[in-house]
């Protein structure tokens, strides 16, 4: 029986997004990575073309991550103290496309760690690896203002992508990033009309949505989840639609929301029956991993080297066939 | 689907009799439509006309049941968009936990008793494995009678039976017919026998095959056989193909209204590797499968991914909110901090769960702010001093405390004073603004 014809009809491309740069480019990466470009939903590829493969980027952090579970240190091993010798572990054992490293040792509530010293941690990174970088600032507004702007000195024409311009810092990411030729993050609140709205600040300010990737405050599985997931979704039709202002490539911080949620911190001594943390705590960042990928997320950002294999394994035999 | 007049126009006798009360069958036709006369006025509609009017009045994607009546029982399909935002997905995807035919009979029971025990409780919602999975692959026809047979007498959930050799299901289907048992599958090798032995059993059928086109016939020949109960089944470890080809089948039945593929998908995802295995059954979680066939019975791999479909299927229109009271966390007593938050699910869980991470028992007060978090409720009028005052004292948090402490999200800093001024919480904290703070905050200030 002859199967009606079911294909969809998308009008609009997703912008790319390169990110790093070669000797050639000014920068000092062996390779760039490019996301985005997609004129079909996920995997669909029998109704328009997916030419770039969504990347995984390395979760690492400038300190020890307060907070992470034994199991998942343990996983990453003795690397976890050296940002560096961590990111080497992500490209070489993990096989990372990318690293995205979050510099909370500048936390005032926490290291309070200098600018300065935080640009030296970006420098060190960008030394020890030739992959392109992805770098966030610690959470704290007025902080992230002076030590992203040292940051993106340090790393000046390696076309690093960086997290994040919001509804209120946009201005001074936007700068930041046109000064020193970096890409960067537009992030919002679990809401598709303020990451909209971002988008559209940025864009007045002067900055390019050719260099933009759209990021929602990423739910962990259980925690929100389906209102992210949805958003991704939403904000990849809307793309695909025609609305130039969403056809950005998205990227989900799985790895950095995962671990902080009760099933992926604690084990079966506090949760019967629930499996060991071990297994459980990664296959928690795998399923939500999964589900971002599906819903539209061009860059998936990972900590625990399983999930890393997992999903690298997914999106191999996914692009393959 | 919705009719139009004409398409209901074209299947009405067109003799313009005037027995329904309209001067044309037009003119009535136009009334069926918008709702404002029945078909059944028209008193000399045929039978061949009812059957097309039910035909086209039927959901576009069949519900289908599988087990006997009663809580157990499993119920797939009825689904009406593609992405949950246009409305929502209403049938959770059932997990169902394969039983190999290679095990012992000692070892199926054992395994049978491991899916009968796998259910949880999360955020209040019971979540468990839904099915077994029951191969009867290579075993003889008796063989099969007898372990379908035990198994289902044993079993908390209803089955699928796994098998090619039509005589071999034949077997277990019989011995269980009872039950309900999902009979798997036809595919285009043994298509004629497996549909009777459905159709024998009056029991629902998994069929698959190569292309949709060849999904299609089968799933035809079931229906002309009297098996109206369709499950489409999918192989989940070829995924790109599977994800197309069920995402084409929903759209086919959704969009266009393509009864032969009118019925709900599930995909075998069943693999050695458990990570594999989770990516496999989270992906077709998340894209259109009513039933995921797995090995894995692990928490750590069932509560992942149990919470995966909770979440998938929980309606985006509804506000997801918990109920308004006095949550204890731990074991509490009369010195516990006592904080309060919005009724909005995902805020209360935050802090639920931040609350467990401190290690401090403690008091959780629950304002109702219909479903808005704690910015959301300020801006929208949902929260205000007044109404936390009155939810304390409705919920008798000063009989269960000694002290007047009262800690207020960090977000929230202007209703310090008016809920010292106006009750008798007199001390009161501001906490920090994300939830993740808390440990924090309660390593530091309570002691
Ligand atoms: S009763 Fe039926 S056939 Fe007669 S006019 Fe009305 S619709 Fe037409």
């Amino acid at each position: 029986m002859e199967v009606t014809d079911i294909k969809e009809k998308w009008t609009n491309k997703i912008r790319t997004v390169t990110i790093g740069a070669t000797a050639d480019e000014g920068g000092t990466r062996a390779n760039t990575v490019t996301v985005g470009g997609e004129t079909t939903l996920p995997f669909l590829t029998f109704e328009g073309e997916i030419p770039n493969r969504p990347v995984i980027a390395g979760a690492i952090a400038d300190v020890v991550p307060e907070g992470w579970p034994q199991i998942l240190k343990d996983a990453i091993g003795d690397v976890i103290n050296s940002p560096a010798e961590w990111a080497q572990k992500c490209v070489e054992e993990y096989k990372v496309d990318l690293i995205s490293l979050k510099l909370i040792g500048g936390d005032p509530a926490g290291a309070n760690r200098g600018p300065s010293e935080c640009a030296e941690t970006v420098k060190s990174v960008l030394e020890a690896v030739d992959v392109p970088l992805i770098f966030w600032g610690c959470d704290d507004e007025e902080k992230d203002n002076e030590l992203l702007m040292e940051c993106s000195h340090a790393a000046k024409g390696e076309k690093c992508l960086i997290g994040s311009a919001t509804e209120s810092n946009y201005r001074t990411l936007g700068a930041i990033g046109t000064a020193d030729k970096h890409k960067v993050i537009a992030e919002a609140p679990v809401d598709i009309n303020i990451g909209k709205q971002v988008n559209i600040l940025l864009q007045d300010a002067g900055f390019s949505l050719n260099d933009v990737v759209m990021c929602q405050v990423t739910a962990a599985l259980g925690y929100g989840f389906d209102y992210v997931y949805t958003i991704f979704e939403r904000v990849r039709i809307a793309g695909l639609k025609g609305d130039d202002l969403m056809a950005l490539p998205q990227i989900a911080n799985v790895g950095w929301e995962t671990w902080k949620v009760k099933e992926a911190l604690q084990d079966d001594d506090v949760l019967p029956g629930w499996g060991k943390l071990a297994d459980r705590g990664p296959m928690w960042e795998t399923t939500a991993a999964t589900g971002y990928l599906h819903a539209g997320a061009d860059i998936l950002t990972l900590a625990h080297p399983k999930s890393i294999a997992a999903m690298r394994e997914a999106i191999d035999e996914l692009m393959a066939n | 689907m919705a009719m139009t007049g004409m398409d209901i126009y074209k299947n009405l006798p067109k003799s313009n009799c005037k027995e329904c009360g309209f001067p044309t069958c037009l003119a009535f036709a136009m009334q069926v439509a918008a709702k404002q006369k029945a078909l059944t006025d028209c008193p000399q509609l045929s039978d061949e006309a009812k059957d097309a009017f039910a035909d086209a009045s039927a959901p576009p994607m069949k519900l289908v049941h599988i087990g006997p009546e009663g809580d157990a029982q499993v119920k797939i399909g009825q689904e009406t968009v593609m992405f949950r935002h246009e409305d929502k997905f209403y049938n959770a995807s059932a997990l169902a936990g394969k039983v190999a035919a290679s095990l012992s009979d000692e070892e199926a029971s054992a395994r049978l008793r491991q899916i009968n025990e796998a259910a949880f409780s999360r955020i209040g919602q019971d979540i468990s494995v839904s099915m077994a999975a029951v191969e009867v692959e290579g075993l003889s026809a008796d063989a099969a009678a007898g372990r379908a047979k035990t198994l289902a007498d044993a079993s908390r959930v209803p089955l699928i039976l796994m098998g090619s050799d039509p005589a071999v299901v034949a077997a277990a289907a019989g011995a269980i017919a009872d039950k309900k048992p999902l009979i798997y599958q036809a595919t285009a090798d043994n298509a004629e026998a497996m549909i009777k032995v459905a159709a024998d059993n009056k029991c629902p059928l998994a069929a698959t095959a190569d292309t949709l086109e060849e999904l299609a016939d089968l799933a035809r020949s079931a229906a002309d056989a009297g098996v109206g109960d369709v499950v489409l089944s999918f192989d989940g470890r070829d995924t790109a193909k599977t994800l197309r080809n069920i995402t084409s089948a929903r759209r086919a039945a959704l969009k266009k209204n393509f009864r032969a593929l009118g019925f709900p998908a599930m995909v075998d995802a069943a693999c050695d590797d458990p990570f594999k295995e989770t990516v496999l059954a989270a992906t077709f979680t998340a894209k259109y499968a009513g039933i995921i066939i797995i090995n894995g019975l692990d928490g750590s791999e069932l509560i992942p991914l149990l919470t995966a479909a909770q979440n998938i299927y929980t309606d985006p229109q509804v506000p997801n909110t918990v109920e308004a009271k006095l949550y204890e966390v731990g074991d509490v007593t009369d010195s516990s901090p006592v904080l309060f938050t919005t009724n909005f699910a995902l805020t209360y869980f935050s802090v639920e769960g931040e609350v467990e991470r401190s290690k401090v028992p403690s008091y959780i007060c629950v304002v109702d702010t219909e479903g808005l978090g704690v910015l959301n409720a300020y801006a929208g009028d949902k929260i205000s001093p007044e109404k936390v005052v009155k939810t304390l004292g409705e919920q008798s948090v000063a009989d269960k405390v000694k002290h007047r402490k009262l800690i207020i999200p960090g977000l929230l800093p202007p209703f310090r004073a008016e809920i010292e001024d106006t009750s008798e919480w007199k001390e009161v904290i501001i906490g920090p603004e994300s939830a993740t703070g808390i440990p924090r905050f309660l390593a530091e200030n309570w002691n």
